[in-house]
């Protein structure tokens, strides 16, 4: 009939769908008490026993085998397959039997309570909730990968990771999730332009305007962001603030409390974004993330702020002799925490608790962690791995200062966490950075509207208040 | 034989119905039901709330301003696309030359239908994305492209077409850019239906009015439109429907869905906007029915007004 009802209808049928995979849902735990009721012994492991040694710390039998299930998406899994000759070249009578997918939960939810693989990247749009996971008891805590030796390097394995990867990876206390990649924020440019035209890459805010009259003599914009989606230029706004500011600001900022975003420092770190608008530094047009990034690698814009996944994504029109590199977040004098990166770990792999050869799982795991895997991760990926110094002898510009970013930076990393807690939130500080990086609003009007939504949420008793403690 | 007709009909109609009930009007009662809820999507658990969704309703900001920027299309698409379709419909049928006997189009009116009506077959999101680029925001997209070529535009300053929440008129700029689309991809269709209904008016009513020598402008309002009510008044009321949703458009093309900072926020927007991101399907069922109850009394009025005496031909 109309358009509408049918809209109304189509609302109720997804609620159906949803309360059928709720439903769903809560048989796994079922099926897992039923098949205990069977007698079965939930968390026995076939695949351990074997002496334990600084090779060998979990005890894998050998002539076991373990089963690794790879997401198989922007990053391929060739990476994975690498993995596995190193694992096997240290276990030459364990077989590794490796499958590549993109559905991990519609392939491995139905399995978690029987009969599981022994290690899942949980990955892709259809992974498993990783809370649910947790709370259902389904997946291994792995603190003992932390402690134990690392494969191919002194130290244990958590010595071995980039900051955050291991908090990342925290949930309750005990370390569940064993994120691989990982992601850094910051300014990119085009390296061989720069030395081309005699330019220094700016770290400041000052060294960026001295510069920009320069890039703008060339015909060049200095500076384009992506002006649809408001998340992107909320990273760099929150790196400002939390570079000039300090980390208790942001977190304060995160837990609603009382008047956060009036502290001191927060208007003036946001400030050097508003004299970039207003001296018209911006490449004219509200485009896209695609299309801002094309228009950087076309030359029309100097700067460009995004994630280090930029190279992949646009892999097919880079032009040749175009040195992609990434510098940090401009601070600026008297900032509190100017060396604090925007980075984050993510892709992260999972212990099923029911799975047969979990110690078989956790050495894998450890191959994956190694120097010499997490480099062969780097060079196919053109990503960092979480591991350190994944990035140490590849020759691609981009991964090589992503590489060399994390290493100048402090071990802080710059998170942002309301955005997660609450919906209404983090539309409007999508909305309000656009409006700021559009010139309708000046940084002081910014500040007082976040002030204002964050106020709104704080009191609203609909919605469920979170905490951030680290 | 009475009771085995009624019997025969009964069996073939259970079925469809059956299915038209559990599909159909089971989920509407059960979104109402949970309009009454604080249910959350997600969980088993849902808390009876009574009215308070629908009373949190009336002084949602949000919802305030979804309403009147459906108010806006609401008015405006049914008033242009008509006026559009019926321009065009006129002139592909009789608004021919008049120096030659007979009723006919203008030259070439075979071409203009399929020409006008190309945009029906279209999905409505991939009208979205071709629109997309034909409104890009820098020297790149056809419109700014262009104007920027013979100096209408300035390069430093396009226009920024749906990322533009400048009012023009007192309604925000991305209102007018997502309102020429839909008027651009429904007039066509409404032209064909006009098109139909002006076929279907005897050729001696409008030759008697050329012989009292009526011309183009006195045919068309004299007696095409008064004959072409009934068509009308039905393609005010689809139409009505189809700018109580815009979603397709808003989502696809508008930032943040509903953006610049809620410039082009309709009801849509809001019910996708609390059910699915912030997880209070309760409150969305409530928007939900609400608009279904705003639209049912939209559609009844509508038909009463424009019900009149019929006249047979």
């Amino acid at each position: 009939m109309s358009v509408t009802p049918e809209k109304f209808g189509d609302v109720s049928r997804r609620t159906l769908l949803q309360r059928a995979a709720a439903a769903g849902l809560l048989a796994v735990p079922a099926a897992g008490l039923l098949s205990a009721c069977a007698g079965s012994e939930p968390s026995k492991s076939d695949g351990g026993g074997a002496a334990k040694s600084k090779d060998n710390p979990f005890g894998v039998k050998d002539g076991s085998a373990v089963k690794v299930v790879v997401f198989n998406g922007g990053l391929g899994d060739q990476w994975a397959k690498e993995d596995k000759v190193i694992f096997n070249a240290k276990h030459p009578n364990i077989t590794v039997n490796m499958s590549s997918t993109q559905k991990i939960k519609t392939e491995e939810q139905p399995k978690m309570a029987t009969q599981p693989s022994d290690l899942v990247m949980n990955s892709g749009a259809d992974m498993m909730d990783r809370s649910t996971l947790i709370n259902e008891g389904a997946i291994e805590p792995l603190d003992d990968l932390l402690t134990a030796p690392a494969w191919d390097s002194e130290g244990t394995v958590a010595d071995s990771l980039l900051p955050g990867t291991v908090a990342d990876g925290t949930q309750n206390g005990k370390f569940y999730v064993v994120n691989v990649a990982y992601t850094v924020w910051g300014n990119w440019y085009n390296a061989a332009l720069f030395k081309k035209e005699g330019w220094t890459a700016p770290t400041t805010w000052d060294e960026f305007f001295a510069l920009a009259p320069k890039i703008k003599a060339k015909g060049m914009a200095p500076y384009v962001h992506d002006a649809v989606h408001g998340y992107y230029p909320r990273w760099a706004l929150f790196a400002s603030i939390w570079k000039a500011v300090g980390k208790q600001a942001v977190v304060d900022i995160d837990n609603l409390k009382d008047g956060a975003w009036k502290a001191d420092g927060i208007v003036a770190a946001l400030e050097p974004w508003e004299k970039l608008v207003k001296d018209k530094l911006l490449l004219p047009g509200k485009l896209d993330h695609t299309q801002s990034q094309q228009a950087f690698l076309d030359g029309k814009a100097a700067f460009i702020q995004v994630g280090t996944w930029l190279k992949n994504e646009m892999a097919a029109t880079i032009p040749p002799g175009f040195e992609m590199t990434i510098s940090d977040y401009w601070s600026k004098s008297g900032d509190k925490a100017a060396k604090d990166v925007f980075a984050s770990s993510g892709e992260g792999f999972v212990v099923p608790s029911k799975a047969p050869n979990k110690e078989a799982a956790k050495e894998f795991l450890r191959a994956i962690l190694s120097k010499a895997g997490s480099a062969k991760f780097a060079e196919l990926t053109k990503s960092l791995a979480s591991t350190k110094g994944s990035g140490d002898n590849v020759q691609d510009t981009a991964l090589a200062s992503a590489n060399s970013l994390m290493k100048n930076g402090s071990s802080d990393l710059i998170s942002v966490k309301f955005p997660d807690f609450y919906a209404d939130l983090d539309k409007e500080s999508q909305n309000l950075s656009e409006e700021l990086m559009a010139g309708r609003l000046t940084a002081q009007q910014f500040v007082d509207k976040m002030q204002a939504a964050a106020d709104k949420v704080a009191k609203d008793s609909s919605i469920k208040k979170q905490t951030r403690t680290a | 034989m009475r009771h085995g007709v009624a019997r025969f009909v009964t069996g073939f109609l259970a079925l469809p119905v059956a299915l038209y009930l559990f599909y159909v009007v089971w989920p509407f009662a059960q979104a109402a039901g949970y309009s009454l809820t604080d249910w959350g999507g997600y969980s088993d658990s849902q808390r009876f709330v009574g009215l308070d969704n629908y009373v949190r309703l009336f002084s949602d900001e949000l919802i305030r301003k979804a309403f009147w920027h459906n108010v806006f299309f609401l008015v405006t698409v049914p008033l242009f696309t008509i006026a559009l379709a019926l321009f065009l419909a006129f002139l592909l049928n009789v608004g021919g030359r008049e120096d030659r006997a007979g009723i006919r189009g203008v030259f070439g009116s075979g071409i203009y239908k399929v020409i006008f009506f190309f945009p029906q077959v279209l999905s409505l999101v991939v009208i979205a994305v071709m629109w997309q680029q034909i409104y890009r925001t820098d020297g790149q997209g056809l419109i700014n492209g262009l104007l920027i070529k013979i100096g209408l535009v300035d390069a430093d300053n396009p226009i920024a077409f749906t990322a533009d929440p400048e009012p023009f008129l007192g309604v925000p700029a991305v209102l007018w850019w997502l309102l020429f689309i839909a008027v651009w991809s429904g007039a066509g269709f409404y032209m064909v239906l006009f098109s139909a209904a002006m076929q279907s008016i005897p050729k001696d009513i409008y030759e008697a009015a050329i012989l009292d020598g009526a011309g183009r402008f006195h045919t068309f309002f004299k007696v095409t439109l008064p004959l072409l009510r009934d068509s009308i008044s039905v393609a005010w009321v689809y139409l009505g429907f189809i700018a109580l949703d815009m979603y397709a458009l808003v989502f696809v093309m508008t930032p943040s869905q509903g953006g610049p900072n809620h410039a082009s926020e309709i009801f849509a927007s809001v019910i996708q906007f609390n059910a699915f991101q912030k997880g209070q399907f309760g409150y969305a069922c409530a928007i939900a029915v609400a608009l279904a109850i705003f639209t049912i009394l939209l559609a009844a009025l509508q038909l009463r007004i424009t019900r009149r005496e019929r006249i047979e031909f």
